[in-house]
């Protein structure tokens, strides 16, 4: 990892020695201007965080005391260097900010919008020790990439020589993007291959505009181009080509990062009634297709009594959509309590704000449907807190015979996903868990096919946004190693 | 972008297209489908292959105009481009020389039959195939089913052409004269239902290709899913061809009218902009 090489220049160490430690935690952490939770809760693209001003920006900065060895860093799964991006903010250079942001990371301003950074970088920092609340990594992040995207002066990063070597990425989501931009950088020749007809996967279908707006990640995406990344859509690695056509191309290295495909359901009475959908396909219909739009093909039902069944960030832009497209009620089922829910303390709040109505210990059993087939009523079961399971969380139990039953004309079950089978299935000599991940080595991301590296969720079967860019980088690095190594 | 190279009305409302897609027309096999969508606001919509021509590079496509994508699609002449076309997707049938295999097929249904037919043809089957249709006009392909054909039963329903009655009435017959080993339906839900119910009384296995409604295409949403032997199986990744006596055609028929209101006020409004 590279790590606070400019820590000793000059204008960086005036910087630190301007204000005392004392006086930099003693600043109160700056809070991310929000619009209206009244007017949000039916404007369905206006973005929920409005973004810090510059002086707010400037006075955040202050509070990074520029540790010596930063435990932010080590919580960044791309290994950002976030003192130098904060100093520079805190001297006022956005524009070097969202440069250093650029040599580790392909998408500044995505993760500065969905990273969990309470739990990453800003949840090892040193102020916490201190009982004192962590800079605002994240909000600092998504300043310095919108300020230098807003700016039109917009940087690209520095490509060596092309090598001539041609790499492929299948799967145009995080993964494949931040290892995309990597082997950009070391002068290989990329070729992301994408299902879609649009680049992005889940940043473009699954996360919504009001939490990440698709223009943004448009002009990452364009940042990449600019670096020689070449995107083919509408190509199903595993259908479309092989691959062993990619082999005989001349494609040296793929890493395969296609995602979390397959929804998973509950296989409980009355599931495939209409108005029961996953929260991929409603989130696919909204987000990708636009299906909200008037001038949109696409069909979407927008019930006015939801229910949106699970408690991870899908589920909550789930709910939060649903609340947006005009539901009265749009309730999230959950069969544990809000504790040990795994979404964003953040996306919890923001949907509370929104009239989110929280329905914990609650667990589907059943649905019940009219004459056309259409969902009318759900039946729960209503559960307590029993031991914690393997997954360390206490476990809901079942009330004998307590039920209940509520009237909904929309269900969304958001209760996970399982890796996309196309690549395990269609490559002879991949080796694949129980659960349909592919298993690669942890720290090169190479899998049994040699030739074949893997990341994000079809490694690690459902995850988040900045860890399978974490995976696109260790693939990146490795590969570039394998191949140097092997020619 | 893909091309389309030729069109060909089959019917007022039945067209065939001749689109260029060669990574496509190399990979496909029986059984196969395309993800289409036209414009840049437009709908993703599955669409079995018919046929294609590795020389050319091009597939072939017949649509009948129901809604408003497939309207557009109709709308479009040689020359022109569709916007996004992936595939292909879906698992091949799966050819072997079963015997005497009846293939029966209605109205649209005929083009995705083309290829099964052909291979279980080359498969060394003897294949029977019922074309079964309202009307003359709408029975298509008529000539290249025959040219892979052992024997080809006509049925309309008004008896315009070929036999007046349905597609069950053409199987029944061959079923009460020989021996079948297979039965492969293609055609409307409610058509493969009642195909269904006919073979399963004389314990004919039978495989039905379904053509529900589909989102992305490679098992990503959902959309299409089906119970199959009481458990849901997705149409996109584990289809679209099933054993068609396990299939609950009541609830594929209840699931295929779930956007039906939606989806007449969207072609209400299309046929408006038309108009203007």
């Amino acid at each position: 990892m590279k790590t606070n090489e400019d820590r000793a220049e000059a204008w960086r160490v005036e910087l630190r020695n301007a204000i005392k430690a004392k006086d930099r935690t003693n600043i109160e952490r700056v809070h991310m201007p929000e619009l209206d939770a009244e007017y949000r809760s039916h404007n369905r693209v206006e973005e929920v965080n409005l973004g810090i001003t510059a002086e707010q920006a400037m006075e955040e900065a202050k509070r990074c005391l520029d540790c010596a060895n930063p435990s932010c860093m080590l919580g960044c799964p791309v290994g950002i260097d976030i003192p130098s991006f904060i100093k520079n903010i805190e001297r006022g250079d956005f524009q070097e900010a969202a440069k250093v942001l650029k040599e580790t990371s392909a998408l500044p301003a995505v993760c500065g919008r969905v990273c969990p950074q309470e739990k990453q970088c800003e949840g090892v920092c040193i102020h916490l020790k201190m009982k004192k609340d962590a800079v605002a990594i994240g909000h600092l992040e998504r300043f310095a990439a919108d300020y230098e995207r807003i700016s039109g002066n917009i940087s690209v990063p520095a490509v060596a020589p092309a090598n001539n070597i041609k790499i492929a990425g299948v799967g145009s989501g995080p993964a494949g993007l931040a290892f995309a931009g990597d082997m950009a950088k070391l002068g290989y020749e990329v070729v992301i291959f994408e299902a879609l007809h649009e680049i992005g996967g889940v940043l473009k279908y699954g996360i919504p505009e009001f939490r990440l707006p698709n223009d943004i990640v448009d002009v990452e995406i364009q940042n990449l181009q600019a670096m020689g990344v070449h995107f083919v859509t509408n190509c199903v690695v595993g259908k479309t080509i092989s691959i062993s056509d990619l082999e005989q191309d001349g494609f040296k290295g793929i890493f395969v990062a296609s995602g979390a495909g397959l929804p998973r359901f509950m296989n409980i009475k009355g599931e495939n009634l209409v108005g029961v959908m996953s929260s991929n396909e409603y989130l696919t219909r909204v987000n990708l297709m636009d299906a909200a739009n008037p001038n949109s093909d696409t069909p979407v039902f927008q019930g006015k009594k939801v229910a949106v069944i699970g408690g991870g960030n899908t589920a909550m832009d789930s709910v939060r959509t649903a609340r947006r497209l005009g539901a009265e009620r749009a309730i999230l089922v959950y069969r544990r309590s809000e504790e040990e829910m795994p979404a964003r303390l953040e996306e919890v709040k923001h949907a509370k704000e929104e009239g989110i109505e929280f329905l914990t210990l609650h667990n589907p059993i059943e649905y019940i449907g009219n004459e056309q087939g259409r969902v009318t009523h759900m039946v729960l079961q209503v559960m307590e807190l029993g031991e914690p399971d393997a997954s360390g969380r206490r476990s809901p139990v079942e009330i004998p015979g307590k039920l209940e039953t509520i009237e909904v004309d929309e269900v969304i079950v958001s209760v996970g996903v399982s890796p996309n089978p196309l690549i395990p299935q269609s490559v002879k000599g991949l080796e694949v868990t129980k659960w349909g991940t592919v298993v690669v080595d942890n720290d090169t991301m190479q899998s049994a096919v040699p030739i074949i590296f893997a990341g994000g969720d079809i490694v690690r079967g459902g995850a988040t946004v900045i860890l399978a860019m974490g995976d696109g980088r260790r693939a990146a690095k490795a590969m570039d190693e394998w191949i140097k190594k092997s020619r | 972008m893909n091309k389309i190279v030729s069109k060909e009305y089959f019917s007022a409302n039945v067209i065939k297209f001749e689109v260029e897609a060669p990574l496509i027309a190399k990979s496909r096999k029986a059984g196969h489908f395309v993800m289409v969508k036209i414009g840049a606001k437009g709908e993703r919509i599955p669409l079995t292959i018919a046929d294609a021509d590795l020389q050319k590079g091009t597939i072939t496509l017949v649509v009948q105009k129901m809604g408003v994508s497939s309207s557009k699609l109709c709308a479009l002449e040689e020359g022109d481009f569709i916007t996004d076309m992936v595939g292909p997707l879906g698992k091949a049938t799966h050819i072997e020389n079963f015997g005497t295999v009846i293939c029966a097929c209605g109205g649209v249904g005929t083009a995705p039959m083309m290829p099964i037919v052909a291979a279980l043809k080359a498969a060394g089957n003897r294949v029977i195939t019922v074309l079964a249709a309202r009307n003359k006009d709408l029975i298509i392909l008529e000539d290249q089913i025959r040219q892979y054909s052992d024997e080809v039963i006509v049925m309309t329903d008004d008896g315009s052409y070929g036999t007046k009655g349905l597609v069950t009435n053409g199987i029944e017959a061959v079923i009460n004269r020989e021996k079948v080993d297979l039965c492969v339906t293609i055609g409307p839900a409610i058509m493969m239902k009642f195909v269904s119910i006919l073979t399963k009384k004389y314990e004919l296995p039978t495989l039905a290709s379904l053509n529900t409604i589909m989102v992305d295409g490679t098992g990503m949403c959902g959309a299409c899913r089906v119970s199959v032997g009481g458990k849901t199986k997705f149409v996109c990744v584990d289809g679209p061809e099933f054993d068609a006596h396990q299939v609950d055609f009541d609830e594929m028929l209840m699931r295929l009218g779930g956007y039906r209101d939606i989806e007449r006020e969207e072609n209400e409004h299309y046929q408006a902009t038309l108009k203007n």
